[in-house]
């Protein structure tokens, strides 16, 4: 079967309408099927169709995201009850340890993303996993300091991804492999980017997954859960009103 | 009787506005194996260049079958030739010349 690839850490600069636009078509040359950008929390509703309606047109899909950054596991929390069913991808940028626990406890939460240059905030040990594994969240890495980084800050980088990746393996948390990138040039096709993912040991069926079945499985479960006649994991409403009578 | 070496073919497409030379080039990827692999991992992929297009920006390289993740990833870990920035994009790999060009018809 077809693989259906994703990126989900795209960066344009939301400003600029023409490189979003760039950005969009790059992403469906390169083969993605399905991309995802960091919004605001103030972005209108119209902006966001407007976004969805450009992937469309360069006939990509497009999944909501935001990128929360908060200071406490406090502030995490409220952030999370306000926003959860606004968008369809949730991910933390785990600046402290407590907020890294809060955000791998916490079911809303879909994706954990740690600094790539400040070694000593990478917090994804084996206690963040062992918590992770029982919730829904994924580990993020974002490909690019592999591209821009040289000399011994790549190598520092790439020693903690591997030891990230085995916890990460060792509990089965899946792996999603996104580009983190604002420039086209940047970009790289899927297959590729599962490539780089064997500097950090992972295999290479795990690469592909973490660019194609992992990200998309998140995509579809929480469309599942915004979608209005969802009630709880595994119940649905499928008729209400006038339609229960048809039947 | 050993069994001959085992290769492959990977189609290449440079991303950029410029034009480089072929030495420009390779020069360019051997450096990108050497910064990740070092000389003992650039010296098992038996890279060679085999087609060069400097007008349509297209290369066709060849290294053993067993390299073609770590040439992959140093391609795609190539962000510039000689200071200007690039992306290098492998379109296709196969295990014969005749079978890479065939399926870069088809693509």
């Amino acid at each position: 079967m077809k693989r259906t690839f994703a990126d989900l850490h795209l960066r344009p600069n939301l400003k600029d309408s023409e490189q979003v636009r760039r950005m969009m078509r790059k992403a469906s040359e390169l083969g993605y099927r399905l991309i995802s950008i960091p919004l605001p929390t103030n972005l209108p509703e119209e902006k966001i169709q407007q976004l969805r309606n450009m992937c469309k047109e360069a006939k990509v899909d497009f999944a909501s995201r935001i990128d929360l950054k908060p200071q406490t596991s406090r502030e995490l929390i409220h952030s999370l009850r306000r926003l959860r069913r606004k968008f369809e991808i949730i991910a933390v940028a785990c600046k402290s340890k407590p907020v890294a626990r809060q955000a791998a406890k916490d079911r809303r939460v879909d994706l954990l993303s740690f600094p790539s240059l400040d070694f000593r905030r990478r917090f994804f040990d084996k206690a963040e996993g062992e918590l992770a594994s029982k919730s829904l969240a994924s580990l993020e890495i974002d490909i690019k300091p592999l591209l821009t980084l040289e000399g011994p800050t790549r190598i520092r980088l790439l020693s903690s991804l591997r030891k990230e990746v085995a916890v990460a393996q060792s509990f089965h948390i899946p792996i999603i492999l996104s580009s983190g990138v604002s420039s086209e040039l940047l970009m790289r096709m899927p297959r590729e980017l599962a490539a780089l993912a064997s500097l950090f040991d992972v295999n290479r069926t795990s690469a592909l997954e973490a660019v194609s079945k992992n990200p998309v499985d998140i995509v579809k479960r929480n469309r599942g859960k915004l979608d209005p006649r969802f009630v709880a994991p595994g119940i649905r409403v499928v008729r209400r009103g006038n339609d229960c009578r048809k039947a | 009787m050993p069994k001959g070496v085992r290769r492959r073919y990977l189609a290449l497409k440079i991303d950029s506005e410029e034009v480089f030379s072929s030495r420009e080039f390779m020069n360019a990827v051997w450096n990108s194996v050497l910064k990740l692999y070092g000389e003992y991992g650039a010296s098992q992929t038996g890279l060679a260049l085999i087609d060069y297009d400097e007008e349509k920006r297209f290369a066709v390289v060849r290294c053993v079958h067993k390299a073609v993740v770590t040439v992959r990833t140093a391609v795609a870990s190539m962000t510039e030739i000689g200071g200007k920035p690039v992306a290098v994009h492998v379109l296709k790999v196969s295990g014969t010349l005749k079978a890479l060009y065939s399926k870069l018809r088809s693509a």
